[in-house]
C-alpha cells in the first residue's frame, strides 16, 4: 500500500499536531485549533484554487480536529472533491474523512454516491477497494439502497482482483448484517459458494465468513458448500506447514481459515454423503492427532493458533454429536487441558466440556475427570475457571456420583467467591433435590446448605424444602427432627429459623414423643430465636406458635402469653399485630374441634416447574438455559439427541424428583414421546408416591376414574394438561382446576367455561356451578388456576361439562370434557347396625327404587382394592351385615339442595366365574339406576 | 470541616496533599483528577460532589487547588480559605507556579500545617505568619522573641505585634472597583453592579488605632440630621453600599452601633474592607454596536464607544473584544483610533486604546466574510465586552477622612502621611449586538 511517506508526507499537518501536543492546557489547545480552522476556512474560502495536495492536507487537519472532539461543520465539499482525484493518498483521505464524518442525512449523500458508483466502475482495483472500504465502514442503509446490487456482481464477477473479490465480499456481509432484506438473493449465491475453490486463501476467507452469515438466513440455499468447506478444510489440514507461504502463521497453516470453515460446517447437520463424511471425520482425526504433537515451536502464538483450531474442532464434534470416538478423544484432549499451565485454556476445556458431559457418548468419558475438576474447583487461582469448574460438575453429576459433588460443592461453598455463591447453592439444592436416592440426605444437604450458606439461599430453595417435605410422609418425621437439631445450634441462619418454624409446626407433632423434643422444649427453642429474627420471619413463627396450639395442647397458655405480650398485640408492624390478635382471640374462642379444622397439616403442593430451576435459568440467561438443562440441546441439534434424554431413568422412579423435569414438561408439540415426563407431574403429587405413570388416559377413561376419587390428571395432550382437585362437603364442593401449558409458547385468549347440558333439557336447575375467571393468556411452561364452586341443588344424571377454548400459535384450539361431578360426589356415608340397614333395605322393596346389574370384571378382583373403591364412591362401608363376609356392604344419603335420597347398596362378588352382582336400592328410581350403573363400571 | 488539600498541576499530577481527616481516603486524590481535572466536558462549578464527598476548587493560572470534605461545610468559608491560601502563598514567594510550588514545598507543607489545623483554618495573616515561617532557613530566635511572637499570635491582636517603629509614619489607600455591566443592544441597562475593594499599606509606629471614614449613605443621612445644609450638599454624593465585608481588625461592635470602621491595622498591606453597591453606577463608557448581514457571506459590523466621564481624567488600557461568527474566513477592519486586529484562535476582532479623555467618542468598522456552511444553526452572537481602567471609583465611592491616634507615642494624625487612589476597573462589562 502507498502509505504515507516521509517525502509524500504533509508537514504542516505534521506540525500542527505536533503543536497540539505540546499544548500545556485545554484553553491553548482550543487557542490552536480555533487558529488552525481560522486558516483552513480562509483557504477554502473559493477566491483561489486549491491543489490536491494542500485540499488533502487541510482536510487532514479538520479530520484530526473533528477526532479530538470539535465539531467540524464546513471542508464536506472539499473533501467529496478529492474523490475525484486519480491520485491515490487524495482519494485515501477523501474517503476516509467520508466515512467518518458524512451522516447519512447529508446532502451530499448524492454526490459521494456517484463518485463511489465511478470508482466501482473503474477498472483500478485500487480505486475498487477504497471504494467497498467506504461502503462497508458508512454501511448505511441508503449505502446498502445504492450498491446492493453492485457488491454481488463485482463479488462474482470472473474479472474481478483477488484483492477486489475479498473486499467485496466484506463489504457485502457489511450490509446484509446492517440491513439483511436490502442484499437481494439471487443467481449469485450459487457462484459465491465455488469461492470457497477459489485460489487465494484472501479470497477464501473473506468468503467464508460471508457464507456462515447467509446460510442462518438460508441455509438450504447454501447446503452445496458442505462439500466444498470440507474439502477445502481437508486441504489444509493435510498440508504441510510451508505449504501455504503467507497463510502459514507460526507453523499453522491457515489457522483462521480453518477456525471459519469448522463454524460454517457448524450451522449444518453432519454431511448425508458417506465419501464427505469420511473426509471430514479423518480431517477432525488429523487435528485431534495433531494436538498431540510436540509442538513446533516454543512461541505463544503457535499454541494458540493452533488451539483455536482445536477448540472449534471440539465444538464441531460436539455440534455433531453422532461419532462416540471423537466425542471421546476430544474429551480425553480436554482432559489434558485440565491441568495445563494456561489458566485460558483450563477455562475452554472446562467450558467445552460442560457441552460435552451432555451427550450420551462421551457423558461416562467427562464423568473420568471428576478427580480433576473438583480438585480444579479447590485450588484454581482464576475465580472464573472455578465457576466454570462448578458449572462443569453441575453437568456431569449423575445419580452415581451425585452425592460426592454435592459434598464437595458443599465444601467448596465455604470458600467461594461471594459473587457466585448464590448460583452454587442454587445448584446444590437442585442436584439435591434431582438425584435424592433418601430423603433424608436431601434435607440434610439442604440444611447444611442453609448452615454453610444461609444468606445466600433464596426464597425458592427453602420454599422448594418445605414442599417436599409437606408432600413426602416418609420425609417428615427425619425432617422434624434434623431441623429440631440444627436449630440447637447456639447461632444459627435466619432461613434455618424459617425453615425450622415452618416444619415443627406442621410436623412437630412427630418427634413429640421423644422426651428431648417435648412440645414446650419445641416451642422454647423456637421462641429462643424469635427476637433476632427479621418480621416476615416472625410472622412466620407466630403461625407456627398458633399451630403448636392445636398439635400440642399443653403449650396453649403459654403461646397465648407470648401472643397476649405487648410486643406482639402492639406491634409497630401491622401484619404481626394482626397475626398476634387473630391467632390469640382463634386460640381463645374456637372449640378444638374448629382449631384442628383450621389449623390442620397443609395439602400437599401443586406440582409446577421447580421454582428453583427457573430462578437458575434466570441467572443464567436463556442462552445458558440449554446448556443447563442436560438433556436438552439448542433447538437445531434437537432431533438428533431428542431420544437420548436421560428421561426415563428418572421418570421409572416413582418419585416427585421428576417434577425436576419441569424443563422438560414443556418439550415442543412436535415431540410426542416426550409427552410422558410431564404426564407424570400431577399424577405424582395427586397420587403419592405410589401412582403408576400413566400415558394420557383418554378422557372418558379419565373421567370414570374420578367416579371413585377426586384429585388427578383430567385430560392431557401435546399442549395442554388438566389437573383436578376436588371437596365435596354435603351438597357443596369445591374443585381446583389447574391448566398446565406444556408447550414454550403462550396460549392466547384461554377460556375455560362450564356448562351443564341437563339444564338445557329439563329447564330445571340441578347443579349450580360457579367459575372464576382466569387469565386470557397462559405463558409457556405456567400453569393457571381455576376454581369452581358447586352446589346440588337436586339429583342430576349428566356431569356438566368443561370446554375450553384457547389459541396456541395463531390457531384456535377448542376441546370439551366432561367435570369429574357426579351424584355419588355429594354421598354423606351413613354407619348403621346390622338390623336397621336390613329394616331400611326392606323400606325400598319397591321394584323401581331397586337397580340391580350383573356384570363382568374388568380388573383383578381384589377385596381391599374394592373396598377403596367403595370408600371413594362415597358410601360408608358396613361389616358385619352381609352374612357372606365375601360380600360388600354400604350406605349413605345424596345431600341435595331440594332432597335427600337415602341409599344403600350390595355387591357381590364370584371370584370363580369373575363376575360381580351388584344392588342399588335409593328412594329414588332415576337416582338408583345411574349410581348402579357409575358404580358398574368401576370394577 | 475540610478534610483535605490538594495542589495539582495542569496535567493532573499532584504537587501537595494534605490530609486532616481520617474520613478522606487516598482514592480522594484521583477522584478529583478524574472527574474534575481530566473531565470530558470543563467542569465549571466550582463546587464538586463525588461519592458523597465535596470537591472545592480554584484555579490559579495552571495550578489546581482543591479543598476536600465529607461534611456539611460552609462552601463559602472554604472558598475563602483558599483566596487567603493563594493570597499567602503570593506573598511568600510571588507568583503561583508549578515550578514556584515544586520550589517551595516544604514551606507550603509548613505553612498548611499551621494555617488549618484538623481542617478548621487558623490564623492565616501573612504579617503574622512571616514572624514564624521564614524562609531563610533555621535561624536561631531568642527566647523572647520566641515569647513574643507566641502571646502575639494567641493573644488578643494576632495581626500586630508590638514595638513596631517608623521614622515616616506613612499609610496608603488604594480604592480598587470593578464595575460589570450588561446592556442591551439599545442601550438599556440589564444588570449592573460594582465591587469594589479598599486596601490599606499602612508603616505606622506602635499599636494605632485608626478610623475610617466615607461617604455611606447611612452615616451621612444621620449626621445629616444635625446640618440640614450639609445633607442638600452631600446628598447625592453619598452612595448606598449592598453589603461588605470587613478585614478581621475591624470592630464590627463598633460597627454595628454607630457605624463607624475603627480599628488597629496590620503592619504592611492588607485589604480593610470589600463592598458591592448596584445603584447610581457611573459607567465608564458606553458601547454602540451596530450589526448587518449581507447575504449568507457577508458581515458588516460597526461599534462605537463613547466615554462618559470628566474631560480631564483619562481612561487608560481600553480593549474592545468583537466576537466573530464561527465561519468566517476573512476580516477587514477600519479604526480611526488604537489598533484593531483579528484574533483568529480567540475568534474576535480585538480593539486596543491606549488612552482616551473623558466625554470623546470613537469608533471602529469590520467587513467580516463568511464561509457557507451546511450548518443551519444560527450564529448565537455572543455579547462584545470590553476591558479598561479608569482613575476614579465608579460606584462614586469617596474617602471622607482616615483619622490616626496613638496615644502612647507622641505622633498625632496630623504627622501621618497618606495618599489615597482610585481605580477603577471593569470587570465583566459586556454589551449584546
Amino acid at each position: 500500500m502507498p502509505a504515507v511517506s516521509k517525502g509524500d508526507g504533509m508537514r504542516g499537518l505534521a506540525v500542527f499536531i505536533s503543536d497540539i501536543r505540546n499544548c500545556k492546557s485545554k484553553e491553548a489547545e482550543i487557542k490552536r485549533i480555533n487558529k488552525e480552522l481560522a486558516n483552513i476556512r480562509s483557504k477554502f474560502k473559493g477566491d483561489k484554487a486549491l491543489d490536491g495536495y494542500s485540499k488533502k492536507k487541510y482536510v487532514c487537519k479538520l479530520l484530526f480536529i473533528f477526532l479530538l472532539g470539535h465539531d467540524i461543520d464546513f471542508g464536506h465539499m472539499e473533501a467529496v472533491n478529492l474523490l475525484s482525484s486519480n491520485k491515490y493518498t487524495e482519494k485515501q483521505i477523501g474517503y476516509l474523512f467520508i466515512s467518518v464524518l458524512v451522516n447519512s442525512n447529508s446532502e451530499l449523500i448524492r454526490l459521494i454516491n456517484n463518485a463511489i458508483k465511478n470508482d466501482l466502475a473503474s477498472r483500478n482495483p485500487t480505486f475498487m477497494c477504497l471504494a467497498l472500504h467506504c461502503i462497508a465502514n458508512v454501511g448505511s442503509r441508503e449505502m446498502g439502497e445504492a450498491f446492493a446490487a453492485d457488491i454481488p456482481r463485482i463479488l462474482v464477477a470472473g474479472d474481478s482482483m483477488d484483492s477486489v473479490k475479498q473486499s467485496a465480499a466484506l463489504c457485502l456481509l457489511r450490509l446484509y448484517k446492517a440491513s439483511p432484506d436490502l442484499v437481494p438473493m439471487g443467481e449469485w449465491t450459487a457462484r459465491v459458494v465455488h469461492l470457497l475453490n477459489d485460489q487465494h486463501m484472501g479470497v477464501v476467507t473473506a468468503a467464508v465468513s460471508l457464507i456462515t452469515c447467509l446460510c442462518k438466513k438460508n441455509p438450504d440455499d447454501f447446503k452445496t458448500c458442505i462439500s466444498l468447506a470440507v474439502s477445502r478444510l481437508s486441504r489444509i489440514v493435510s498440508s504441510a506447514s510451508t505449504d501455504l507461504q503467507d497463510y502459514t502463521y507460526y507453523f499453522v497453516p491457515a489457522p483462521w481459515l480453518s477456525v471459519k470453515l469448522l463454524r460454517l460446517l457448524q450451522c449444518y447437520p453432519p454431511p448425508e454423503d458417506a465419501a464427505v463424511k469420511g473426509r471430514l471425520v479423518e480431517c477432525l482425526e488429523t487435528v485431534l492427532n495433531k494436538a498431540q504433537e510436540p509442538p513446533k515451536s516454543k512461541k505463544v502464538q503457535h499454541s494458540n493458533a493452533k488451539n483455536a483450531i482445536l477448540f472449534e474442532t471440539i465444538s464441531l464434534i460436539i455440534h455433531y454429536d453422532s461419532e462416540p470416538n471423537l466425542l471421546v478423544r476430544a474429551c480425553n484432549q480436554l482432559g489434558q487441558f485440565l491441568q495445563h499451565r494456561e489458566t485460558n485454556l483450563r477455562y475452554l476445556a472446562l467450558e467445552s466440556m460442560c457441552t460435552l458431559a451432555s451427550s450420551e457418548f462421551s457423558h461416562e468419558a467427562v464423568k473420568t475427570h471428576i478427580d480433576t475438576v473438583i480438585n480444579a474447583l479447590k485450588t484454581e487461582r482464576d475465580v472464573s475457571v472455578r465457576q466454570r469448574a462448578a458449572d462443569l460438575l453441575y453437568a456431569m453429576c449423575d445419580r452415581s456420583n451425585a452425592k460426592q459433588i454435592v459434598s464437595e460443592m458443599l465444601r467448596y461453598l465455604e470458600t467461594a467467591d461471594y459473587a457466585i455463591r448464590e448460583e452454587i447453592v442454587l445448584k446444590v439444592a437442585i442436584l439435591a433435590e434431582k438425584y435424592a436416592v433418601d430423603y433424608s440426605w436431601y434435607v440434610d444437604t439442604i440444611l447444611n446448605l442453609i448452615r454453610i450458606a444461609g444468606d445466600y439461599v433464596s426464597e425458592e430453595v427453602w420454599y422448594r424444602v418445605l414442599q417436599i417435605v409437606t408432600n413426602r410422609d416418609d420425609v417428615q418425621g427425619y425432617a422434624a427432627k434434623t431441623v429440631f437439631e440444627a436449630l440447637q445450634a447456639p447461632a444459627c441462619h435466619e432461613n434455618m429459623v424459617k425453615v425450622g418454624g415452618y416444619i415443627l409446626g406442621e410436623f412437630g407433632n412427630l418427634i413429640a414423643g421423644d422426651p428431648r423434643s417435648s412440645p414446650p422444649v419445641q416451642f422454647s427453642l423456637l421462641h429462643s430465636k424469635f427476637h433476632l429474627c427479621s418480621v416476615a420471619t416472625r410472622a412466620l413463627l407466630l403461625s407456627t406458635y398458633i399451630k403448636f396450639i392445636n398439635l400440642f395442647p399443653e403449650t396453649k397458655a403459654t403461646i397465648q402469653g407470648v401472643l397476649r405480650a405487648g410486643s406482639q398485640l402492639r406491634n409497630a408492624d401491622v401484619e404481626l399485630q394482626q397475626r398476634a390478635v387473630e391467632y390469640l382471640t382463634l386460640s381463645s374462642v374456637a372449640s378444638t374441634d374448629v382449631l384442628a379444622t383450621v389449623l390442620e397439616e397443609m395439602p400437599p403442593f401443586p406440582e409446577r416447574e421447580s421454582s428453583i430451576l427457573a430462578k437458575l435459568k434466570r441467572k443464567k440467561g436463556p442462552g445458558a438455559a440449554s446448556a443447563l438443562d442436560d438433556g436438552r440441546r439448542d433447538p437445531s441439534s434437537n432431533d438428533i439427541n431428542g431420544g437420548v434424554e436421560p428421561t426415563p431413568s428418572t421418570v421409572s422412579t416413582p418419585s416427585p424428583s421428576a417434577d425436576l423435569l419441569g424443563l422438560r414438561a414443556a418439550p415442543p408439540p412436535a415431540a410426542p414421546p416426550a409427552s410422558a415426563g410431564a404426564g407424570n407431574l400431577l399424577v405424582d403429587v395427586f397420587d403419592g408416591p405410589a401412582a403408576q405413570p400413566s400415558l394420557g388416559p383418554t378422557p372418558e377413561e379419565a373421567f370414570l376414574r374420578f367416579v371413585c376419587k377426586n384429585n388427578g390428571v383430567l385430560f392431557e395432550n401435546q399442549l395442554l394438561q388438566i389437573g383436578v382437585k376436588s371437596e365435596f362437603r354435603q351438597n357443596l364442593g369445591r374443585m381446583y382446576l389447574f391448566y398446565g401449558n406444556k408447550t414454550s409458547v403462550q396460549f392466547q385468549n384461554f377460556s375455560p367455561t362450564v356448562v351443564h347440558p341437563g339444564d338445557l333439557q329439563t329447564h330445571i336447575l340441578s347443579l349450580a356451578v360457579q367459575t372464576k375467571r382466569v387469565a386470557a393468556q397462559v405463558d409457556g411452561g405456567a400453569q393457571v388456576q381455576q376454581v369452581l364452586n358447586i352446589e346440588c341443588l337436586r339429583d342430576f344424571l349428566t356431569p356438566p361439562l368443561l370446554s375450553v377454548r384457547f389459541r396456541y400459535g395463531g390457531a384456535p384450539q377448542a376441546l370439551t370434557l366432561k367435570l369429574p361431578v357426579t351424584i355419588n360426589k355429594f354421598f354423606q356415608p351413613t354407619e348403621m347396625a346390622a338390623q336397621d340397614f336390613f329394616q331400611r333395605w326392606k323400606q325400598l322393596s319397591l321394584p323401581q327404587q331397586e337397580a340391580q346389574k350383573i356384570f363382568k370384571a374388568n380388573h383383578p378382583m381384589d377385596a381391599e382394592v374394592t373396598k377403596a373403591k367403595l370408600l371413594g364412591f362415597g358410601s360408608a362401608l358396613l361389616d358385619n351385615v352381609d352374612p357372606n363376609p365375601e360380600n360388600f356392604v354400604g350406605a349413605g344419603i345424596i345431600q341435595t339442595k331440594a332432597l335427600q335420597v337415602g341409599c344403600l347398596l350390595r355387591l357381590e362378588p364370584n371370584a370363580q366365574a369373575q363376575m360381580y352382582r351388584l344392588t342399588l336400592r335409593t328412594s329414588k328410581e332415576s337416582v338408583s339406576r345411574h349410581l348402579c350403573e357409575l358404580l358398574a363400571q368401576q370394577f | 470541616m475540610i478534610g483535605g488539600l490538594f495542589i495539582y498541576n495542569h496535567k493532573g499530577e499532584v504537587l501537595i496533599s494534605r490530609v486532616y481527616r481520617d474520613d478522606i481516603g487516598r482514592n480522594a486524590v484521583d477522584a478529583f483528577r478524574v472527574n474534575v481535572i481530566h473531565a470530558r466536558q470543563q467542569v465549571r462549578s466550582p463546587v464538586t460532589n463525588i461519592a458523597r464527598t465535596s470537591f472545592f476548587h480554584v484555579k490559579r493560572s495552571n495550578i489546581w487547588l482543591a479543598a476536600v470534605t465529607k461534611q456539611n461545610v460552609n462552601a463559602a468559608m472554604v472558598f475563602e480559605f483558599l483566596y487567603k491560601m493563594c493570597d499567602v502563598m503570593a506573598a511568600y514567594f510571588g507568583k503561583i507556579s508549578e515550578e514556584n510550588i515544586k520550589n517551595n514545598f516544604v514551606l507550603i507543607y509548613e505553612r498548611l500545617d499551621e494555617i488549618l489545623d484538623f481542617g478548621y483554618p487558623q490564623n492565616s495573616e501573612t504579617g503574622a505568619l512571616k514572624t514564624f515561617i521564614t524562609q531563610q532557613g533555621i535561624k536561631s530566635q531568642t527566647k523572647e522573641e520566641q515569647s513574643q511572637i507566641t502571646s502575639q499570635v494567641t493573644g488578643q491582636i494576632g495581626w500586630r505585634r508590638e514595638g513596631i517603629k517608623y521614622r515616616r509614619n506613612e499609610l496608603f489607600l488604594d480604592v480598587l472597583e470593578s464595575v460589570n455591566l450588561l446592556m442591551s443592544p439599545q442601550g438599556q441597562v440589564l444588570s449592573a453592579h460594582v465591587s469594589g475593594r479598599v486596601v490599606m499599606k499602612s508603616y505606622l509606629s506602635g499599636m494605632p488605632e485608626c478610623k475610617f471614614g466615607m461617604n455611606d449613605k447611612i452615616v451621612i443621612e444621620k449626621q445629616g440630621k444635625g446640618t440640614a445644609d450639609e445633607t442638600s450638599k452631600s446628598g447625592k454624593q453619598s452612595i448606598a453600599i449592598d453589603d461588605c465585608t470587613f478585614h478581621q481588625c475591624v470592630r464590627l461592635s463598633k460597627f454595628d452601633s454607630e457605624r463607624s470602621i475603627s480599628f488597629i491595622p496590620p503592619d504592611g498591606e492588607f485589604e480593610l474592607m470589600r463592598y458591592r453597591t448596584t445603584k447610581d453606577i457611573i459607567l465608564p463608557f458606553r458601547v454602540i454596536p451596530l450589526v448587518r448581514e449581507v447575504g449568507r457571506t457577508k458581515l458588516e459590523v460597526k461599534v462605537v464607544i463613547k466615554s462618559n466621564f470628566k474631560p480631564s481624567l483619562l481612561a487608560q488600557k481600553i480593549e474592545v473584544r468583537i466576537p466573530t461568527p464561527l465561519n468566517t474566513s476573512g476580516v477587514q477592519v477600519i479604526c480611526m483610533k488604537g489598533k484593531a486586529k483579528y484574533k483568529a484562535s480567540e475568534n474576535a476582532i480585538v480593539w486596543k486604546i491606549k488612552r482616551m479623555a473623558g466625554m470623546k467618542e470613537s469608533q471602529i468598522s469590520a467587513e467580516i466574510e463568511l464561509l457557507p456552511t451546511n450548518d443551519k444553526k444560527k450564529w448565537a452572537r455572543p455579547p462584545i465586552s470590553m476591558n479598561f481602567e479608569v482613575p476614579f471609583a465608579p460606584s462614586g465611592l469617596k474617602v471622607r477622612y482616615l483619622k490616626v491616634f496613638e496615644p502612647k507615642l507622641n505622633y498625632s494624625d496630623h504627622d501621618v502621611i497618606k495618599w489615597v487612589r482610585y481605580i477603577g476597573r471593569s470587570g465583566i462589562y459586556e454589551t449584546r449586538c
